[in-house]
């Protein structure tokens, strides 16, 4: 267990050296969407009977940041380490391969919360903020984060340079949190827009994750929880196939 | 009988077309001062990451103090150090940070006492609280030593530890390895500075190709292998062929294989008519061992 907390506290620390840029930084981005989003459209949408349109956006805006530095953490930790060569002091220890895993997405989930957490005071002063169900709140967040920090770790593996690693940041996770139902509800998109969105996993975090803050949603939070489940399994069980097998680590 | 620190067993890798280990059989006793060379591509640095876990051999086997690298990969890591080639730190921990975090890799809590030793032994205590970034290369390369002791393992294996590092610090890092090997460490030692494991190794393979190709006592090897040599200038060219190695610029250069020689044929010079004006005798060397045996 010491070397799974040990490789925990480690990645934890890593990210908390440099808070200004792995906290700080996503927290404005975030508040600057809500600053802008707000303002244009406060007016002239409502997306849910008796919510404002800037309170529709904060959770969303939350969730989006959760899951983008999610798989910030550990794809950008890993890579680093592979590419600086010091991830040999990880993998010279007795450190089992689930041990590995747990101690990076936990990193990941836990820096996606401290973001999520800052988005959200920073948020205050702009949104009614009143969670009616923090359960499904905190289990959206965990879910999310563990499946995009699991994402992470697939891809900081992969990848062996860091435009590979900008690549499957860029083309794949951050269309997926954009076009998933941050900034609208998909009821307002077209018929072919709503399917689409459909088969899109990030939607159903939002959406669950959004169903803890009003008790309403576009889908059943069950469903979504379900979809999140499957989805959160499949990944955690690529991942471990690919740390099992030391792909791209132990040749 | 004792557990020997290293077996390696029928050893094989590939990388496509190449060979990196082709049934390498090899074993280190507890205690050895052993030299692993070889010219570069002969599979050294492949072995020592085998015995790491940090390449999966293709066939054969390899222990570490008795616990086979995959089977019972926990045991055999805490059993083995290693100081690798490449000069790598991670950027955002202090030196105490980085000591600390690698003994908790290792499962060891509260190191303190031992990171203190080990820091005052390879002159680092000034530095224990500097950013990894800071410091000169030949800290860091102390910095890589002391990470490889956190967890006191009874093998440390450096892998050419001594590559490009000033003279200084390579004094003191042997003298640091030779009292770790005094205090019952077995160690392995990759280097291209030959004279270094002739000093140090009781014991040496020689790598060619994935393959041992020469695994004998230092001494052994030396005296197997290389041979003494007479030079002497002479004050006139001699008139006979004395079989003579090397004749250049009034040198005459022969090979002996014992220092007994030495009288014989000095005076069959004299006895050719020789004046002897200057005489000189080389040691035999591993360089000269590690040539004859890369060329056979």
């Amino acid at each position: 267990m010491t070397g799974f907390s040990t490789l925990l506290y480690k990645e934890v620390l890593r990210f908390w050296k440099v808070s200004f840029q792995t906290v700080g930084a996503p927290v404005l981005t975030s508040v600057l969407y809500l600053m802008i989003f707000s303002h244009v459209l406060e007016e002239h949408v409502e997306v849910f009977a008796g919510v404002s349109y800037t309170s529709f956006l904060v959770p969303g805006l939350i969730m989006m940041s959760v899951l983008q530095n999610a798989f910030a953490n550990s794809s950008s930790s890993l890579i680093q380490s592979k590419i600086t060569g010091n991830l040999v002091f990880v993998l010279l220890p007795p450190i089992s391969y689930r041990e590995f895993y747990a101690a990076y997405v936990l990193a990941s989930v836990l820096r996606g919360a401290f973001v999520g957490l800052g988005v959200g005071l920073a948020a205050l002063p702009f949104a009614d903020l009143a969670p009616q169900s923090p359960l499904w709140i905190a289990a959206f967040a965990l879910m999310g984060g563990a499946m995009l920090g699991s994402l992470g770790v697939v891809a900081g593996i992969w990848a062996e340079k860091f435009d590979q690693l900008a690549g499957f940041q860029n083309f794949l996770i951050m269309p997926l949190t954009m076009l998933s139902g941050v900034f609208y509800s998909i009821h307002s998109l077209p018929a072919f827009w709503q399917a689409v969105s459909h088969v899109n996993p990030f939607f159903y975090m939002i959406d669950g994750f959004r169903y803890g803050f009003f008790g309403q949603s576009d889908v059943s939070p069950w469903a979504s929880l379900g979809v999140v489940v499957v989805c959160l399994v499949l990944v955690a069980g690529l991942t471990l196939n690919m740390l099992s097998r030391g792909y791209k680590l132990r040749s | 009988m004792t557990v020997p620190a290293i077996a390696v067993s029928g050893a094989s890798k590939r990388y496509g077309a190449v060979r990196a280990l082709d049934g390498v059989d090899l074993e280190v006793g507890a205690g050895e001062f052993f030299g692993l060379l070889g010219p570069n591509g002969a599979g050294k640095t492949t072995l020592i990451s085998a015995l790491a876990g940090l390449v999966r051999v293709d066939s054969g086997s390899l222990k570490v103090m008795g616990h086979d690298v995959v089977a019972d990969y926990r045991d055999a890591r805490r059993q083995l150090g290693v100081v690798p080639q490449e000069l790598v730190f991670d950027p955002f921990f202090t030196v105490r940070e980085a000591l600390r975090i690698q003994s908790g890799y290792f499962g060891i809590r509260r190191n303190d006492d031992w990171i203190d030793e080990i820091l005052g032994h390879l002159d680092l205590t000034a530095k224990a609280d500097a950013n990894m970034r800071s410091l000169s290369g030949g800290m860091k390369r102390r910095v890589l030593v002391a990470q490889a002791l956190v967890h006191r393992p009874p093998v440390i294996v450096l892998d050419e530890p001594t590559a490009g590092v000033d003279v200084e610090l390579r004094q003191g890092l042997w003298q640091f390895v030779r009292r770790l090997n005094r205090d019952g460490h077995t160690i392995v030692l990759t280097t291209h500075y030959l004279e270094e494991a002739e000093t140090l190794c009781t014991r040496i393979a020689m790598l060619k190709s994935g393959r041992v190709v020469a695994l004998d006592t230092t001494e052994n090897l030396l005296a197997r292998f290389a041979t003494h040599t007479l030079r002497v200038r002479l004050a006139s060219p001699l008139g006979a062929d004395l079989g003579a190695l090397r004749q250049e610029r009034g040198w005459l250069e022969f090979a002996l294989e014992r220092y007994d020689e030495v009288e014989g044929m000095l005076r069959r010079v004299r006895e050719a008519g020789g004046e002897i004006v200057e005489m000189q005798l080389g040691e035999p060397d591993l360089e000269k061992v590690f040539v004859g045996v890369m060329h056979s």
